[in-house]
């Protein structure tokens, strides 16, 4: 237990610290599935062919293929997109992205993908009166989504965005090839330096393991709370 | 896009999907054993069979695969007892712990598909089988398992597609798989875009692939 000591002498305050940037990446994350998901989303349900391909396109590309292949292909190819825009505007220098927000953005990608298919089926399965109802109340199309639609589209959504975050969490783990010192990035550098790997990666596994149990927990709370009326 | 970049290193990604496909198929096959095995022992009357399942999918499905690839491969030859069994003959190696992390991974996601499926089965069913006179073993390799398999073939075929994508993890324990083929051609060429455009093709591929048969093996199985 010396190991996990809280200060210089054991790694118990870093695996603190890497549990918060597992944390938080996972948090920025599945925020930047939403904003994507709410675009695509939108793109599947339109009656617009050409919106409805490239929603398509979407989910099927980040769904099908591994996670570490997008993780690599944001690494590498990240600050070198980024560079080739700031060429455009007169920028010649080195520009290197954060680790964080890479990890965050080809998460959050993958993220997206699941969280498009679920916000598009709790939306096809509201009742189509809701719709009707609200185009005869002379709502515009605007309001009524927001007010209407949205609301009742979460509350249905929540047991599938609660599975989305879990995969989320799980896939910040893969993050850790690019450096980033999230827990599994953390135990892998204590690991390494104390020889002692089944520990430090068994107790990765259990801090993943309360942290999926928490999520579950507090979902299960939401969800309660979600479903008061009906 | 360049072409003649993407011609080039083509055959060997096309060489390391062969491992990625082996690896998939003996973590399936060995998987649904495991799957089956524990689906079963979840249905158990006994206390202690119940919870050794219970906690099994409970743990190996609130855990990143990462880290169970890790703590069997770099974990597990710190034991010394294991060091010096037999065992180790497959566990330093990377390619057999990397099936077995898989096949226990798999496992425990199956054996929650085979359990719901195996609970949805009507109980008429099985009070019929036990009247016209069919043993516990009859009953369950000839009425129950067919009827769950059927059940679980869409939720299976979901699981079958997360598990093609889960061997990319082979790449971190050393592994040449597609992925790891992938990383090793981005990081000497530095040209993400069109690996990843060559790659992800290879695996959308194989994920239509598995798509297909799977809603082929539905519309022939399926009730109707």
């Amino acid at each position: 237990m010396g190991l996990l000591a809280y200060g210089d002498t054991g790694w118990g305050d870093e695996l603190f610290f890497a549990t918060l940037m597992t944390i938080a990446v996972a948090a920025a994350a599945i925020f930047i599935g939403f904003f994507l998901a709410a675009i695509f989303a939108s793109f599947k349900l339109s009656k617009n062919k050409i919106l409805n391909l490239i929603g398509s396109f979407y989910t099927t590309v980040f769904r099908g293929v591994p996670e570490l292949l997008v993780i690599y292909l944001f690494f590498f190819g990240g600050s070198g997109a980024i560079m080739y825009v700031a060429k455009i505007f007169g920028y010649d220098g080195y520009i290197e992205i954060n680790a964080f927000l890479t990890g965050a953005f080809s998460i959050g990608i993958i993220s997206g993908a699941y969280s498009t298919e679920v916000f598009r089926g709790a939306v096809q399965s509201i009742n189509k009166g809701q719709f009707e109802a609200s185009e005869v109340l002379g709502f515009k199309k605007k309001i009524y989504y927001y007010k209407v639609i949205i609301p009742q589209m979460l509350r249905l959504a929540l047991p599938n965005i609660s599975n989305v975050w879990q995969i989320t969490l799980k896939d910040t783990s893969l993050i850790s090839v690019t450096g980033l010192v999230e827990i599994m990035r953390m135990s892998y550098i204590a690991a390494g330096s104390t020889r002692d790997p089944l520990f430090f990666y068994s107790f990765a596994a259990v801090l993943y393991l309360f942290l999926t149990f928490l999520s579950m927990k507090l979902f299960n709370k939401l969800e309660q709370h979600y479903s008061k009326g009906y | 896009m360049d072409l003649e970049f993407i011609s080039e290193h083509f055959p060997r990604l096309l060489k390391a999907t062969k491992l990625t496909i082996e690896l998939t198929l003996l973590s399936l096959f060995f998987g649904v054993f495991v799957g089956v095995f524990f689906a079963i022992l979840r249905t158990s009357k006994i206390k202690i069979l119940f919870f050794i399942s219970y906690y099994y999918s409970y743990i190996f499905r609130g855990t990143p695969l990462l880290v169970q690839i890790f703590i069997i491969y770099f974990g597990l030859g710190q034991v010394e007892w294991i060091r010096e069994s037999f065992l180790w003959i497959f566990l330093k190696e990377p390619y057999s712990c990397a099936i077995l992390a898989f096949t226990l991974n798999t496992g425990a996601y199956s054996s929650e598909i085979f359990r719901s499926a195996f609970e949805t089965i009507n109980k008429g069913v099985v009070e019929a089988a036990e009247s016209l006179g069919l043993n516990k073993i009859n009953t369950f390799f000839k009425i129950k398992l067919p009827i769950a398999i059927r059940q679980s073939l869409p939720a299976y075929g979901n699981e079958m597609i997360l598990m093609l994508k889960g061997t990319s993890l082979a790449s971190t324990v050393t592994l040449l798989d597609l992925t790891g083929v992938a990383k090793h051609i981005i990081s000497t060429t530095f040209r993400p875009v069109e690996v990843f455009i060559v790659a992800g093709s290879i695996y959308l591929l194989m994920t239509f692939i598995i798509h297909n048969v799977i809603k082929f093996l539905e519309k022939k199985y399926g009730y109707q």
